[in-house]
């Protein structure tokens, strides 16, 4: 088993760096911009001192439970809320104070995104064109999106990845340098969502930057080149999601379907930490040679075991170990399995 | 303030409205039912014919006929003869479910000519008070008819029945400016309070305030919409109150102005109430407590003046009262001076009302 001392260097010293780096990019001027932000409401502070960047061209998520301060942070962004303090730039504009001008070159979809009832994608397409005086050629816009199937159906009418995807194209007829994404896929059925992923996949390939908001984790690994983690109002750690793995998530870990007396045995046989959890058993191995080690003790223990594949934490696993142990204020083995899968 | 935007809100807030049935059956539809409706059952009110049964006991005699003759004269009877073999012209009346009857007595002729008195005898229903007293009145005129003829003399002093001011109107005339206010009143109302709140809900306010649409350009496209609405209104109650009433009731260039205040009176009283109201549910109840009253009794179904006093109190804190008293004044009386003061009222409302909503009116909650 891993000792006690060791979680608490890997949960607690390392958030503290993390915050303190920042996780700052170098290279061009940011798009967005945030420096100690804080954003209060009577007493409570929904955004408590944040800091990042967003690289031009890239897809940046916010990660965190619900109440986390996210919503707050994109509505700063949008400028359609003022900030409590600190710095904040949005194409190197004050977005409360620069809106007018942003508007142009912001897109947003808000989180519980609504439209008229009873007006279709192309009528909206086309309101919002006159409204920001500009011609749009609403089919083709909805063909981007995946939506012309449905480009005179009433909004009503539209399931709820269909919404979202007309949120998209309402967001895209600026054709904004910069889209705020405020938890696009949130309710959406697995199919949908991946429909909506693809379209942001598109996107970023289109040289726009991506300020995104989520609870899903496989979200926010799938899409973003950096992840924030933010929680009671503060950034818990930021990387890329690989680096977010490999700082925060468990060593690489070898799980043998099989009885619990393969657990006994290899805790016989095999030096390293073992763990019986949930008809498998968790073991930890050092490299590859540790595995093949591990395979020709199990091999040769004549047991009957069925099954063996390699884990591999992910980023939810990770979110999950992080914010679960913020919430609990101190280090728990009870909470976090050491080997075996997160809770979900 | 940009036209096109104001324009672009304008067509998505218009397909929105024809789209959803409900806001144009009562803009546009239910107007047309009240009016055919109130002045099918109104318009006959000064005509009244009332069938009644004579028993005429004398029918030898030319004057019993005479007599007969002169009441359908009046043109208030529809005469039905009862034979005077059906006995009791009272029991006859009860069992055949009719109303009213009159009996003329046998030797009414000899008695009449002979200058002995006689009398004819009316049965009415007493639980039907209106009818019997235009049976009592039309009966009594025949009768003094006879006798002024049997004593030889003729009328001297006569009636001629007219109506206050310089025409005559009918009940429709004021029913066509009082559907007009009902119209201005009504779709904005309902609409707005149930339209603020629930865009507020469903977070639209939110959603127009990332555009470069503006609040001002918002309630000014909402605005033209309800004027639209309301100028479509009153050229369908011209015409039906034209084609199916046959009345002169005409729009003069004063009524245009309570045409174009009167929605901006009340899309902002609407705004107001959905704005303060904390959930739907409630701007709705608010939204009807203010509507109701207003819509009875302000004189769009009857005048005020036939209203008791403490109910005329009433109507003239009403906002619509002035509204249509305006249209009334404009559109059938032609008196400028009460028009004037009538539009003064309203366009002083009209500004109150506006500047509050667009104080307390918000894109979005802070």
């Amino acid at each position: 088993m891993i000792s006690p001392k060791t979680s608490a260097e890997l949960y607690g010293r390392g958030i503290v760096r993390d915050v303190a780096s920042g996780g700052v990019p170098s290279g061009a001027a940011p798009t967005v911009h945030v420096r100690d932000l804080v954003k209060a409401y009577g007493d409570v502070r929904a955004v408590d001192g944040i800091s990042f960047d967003v690289p031009p061209g890239t897809v940046f998520a916010f990660l965190g439970p619900n109440g986390a301060g996210k919503t707050t942070t994109v509505e700063v962004l949008e400028g359609i809320r003022p900030r409590g303090s600190g710095d904040v730039r949005v194409l190197g504009r004050d977005p409360w104070t620069d809106r007018e001008a942003l508007l142009r070159h912001v897109g947003v979809i808000p989180q519980d995104f609504s439209f008229f009832d009873k007006i279709t994608p192309v009528e909206g397409l086309e309101f919002y064109a006159s409204l920001f005086d500009l011609r749009v050629d609403a089919r083709a816009l909805l063909r981007t999106v995946e939506l012309e199937e449905k480009a005179d159906a009433a909004f009503e009418k539209l399931s709820g990845g269909q919404k979202q995807k007309m949120g998209l194209a309402l967001a895209l007829v600026n054709d904004p340098q910069v889209l705020f994404l405020d938890e696009p896929t949130t309710g959406l059925d697995p199919q949908a969502r991946r429909a909506v992923w693809a379209v942001i996949r598109s996107l970023r390939q289109g040289g726009r930057t991506i300020f995104l908001t989520t609870h899903y984790l496989e979200e926010a690994q799938t899409l973003a080149d950096q992840v924030a983690i933010i929680q009671h109002g503060k950034i818990i750690a930021q990387g890329t999601p690989q680096q977010l793995i490999a700082q925060h998530g468990r060593p690489e870990r070898l799980r043998i379907e099989g009885p619990a007396s393969v657990t006994e045995y290899l805790r016989g046989h095999w030096k390293g930490p073992v763990e019986y959890r949930d008809g498998a058993t968790y073991v930890q191995t050092e490299g590859k040679e540790g595995v093949m080690q591990v395979l020709q003790i199990v091999t040769a223990s004549g047991l009957p075991w069925t099954g063996v594949e390699t884990v591999r934490d992910t980023l939810e696993d990770v979110f999950v170990r992080l914010v679960g142990h913020m919430q609990e204020g101190r280090v728990s083995d009870a909470a976090a399995p050491l080997l075996g899968e997160a809770a979900r | 303030m940009k036209p096109r935007r104001v324009l672009a809100y304008l067509k998505i807030f218009g397909r929105t409205y024809t789209r959803n049935r409900v806001g144009l059956f009562f803009a546009l539809i239910f107007p047309i039912i009240l009016i055919l409706l109130f002045g099918a059952i109104f318009s006959n009110t000064g005509s009244v014919v009332v069938d009644l049964y004579v028993q005429n006991l004398d029918h030898s005699s030319n004057a019993s006929q005479a007599f007969v003759a002169a009441l359908n004269h009046t043109g208030v009877f529809s005469v039905t003869m009862v034979s005077p073999t059906a006995g009791n012209l009272s029991d006859w009346l009860v069992s055949n479910g009719d109303t009213a009857g009159l009996v003329i007595p046998s030797g009414f002729g000899s008695a009449y000519v002979g200058h002995h008195a006689v009398n004819v005898t009316v049965f009415t229903d007493p639980a039907q008070a209106a009818t019997a007293g235009v049976v009592d009145g039309a009966v009594q005129g025949v009768v003094n008819g006879f006798n002024l003829y049997a004593a030889g003399a003729g009328p001297i002093v006569g009636v001629e029945s007219l109506n206050v001011g310089s025409q005559t109107y009918s009940y429709v005339d004021y029913l066509i400016p009082g559907l007009i206010g009902f119209s201005i009143l009504v779709s904005p109302m309902f609409a707005m309070v149930n339209l603020s709140s629930q865009y507020k809900k469903q977070k639209l306010f939110r959603q127009l305030s990332l555009t470069p649409l503006t609040r001002g350009e918002w309630l000014l496209a909402s605005i033209c919409w309800f004027i639209l609405l309301v100028f479509l209104s009153t050229a369908i109650m011209l015409a039906i109150g034209r084609f199916a009433f046959g009345t002169d009731v005409s729009p003069t260039l004063l009524t245009l102005p309570f045409l174009l205040l009167g929605p901006v009176l009340f899309v902002s009283l609407g705004l107001l109430l959905g704005t303060v109201s904390k959930t739907p549910e409630s701007a709705a109840i608010v939204g009807n407590l203010i509507t109701f009253p207003m819509m009875f009794l302000s004189g769009t179904f009857f005048p005020v003046s036939l209203f008791p006093p403490y109910l005329q109190t009433v109507a003239h804190v009403l906002p619509l009262y002035y509204v249509v008293d305006g249209l009334n004044e404009t559109m059938i009386f032609g008196n400028w001076h009460l028009a004037l003061v009538d539009l003064a009222v309203v366009g002083a409302l009209a500004l109150v009302f506006f500047v509050a909503a667009t104080r307390a009116f918000r894109w979005q909650e802070e």
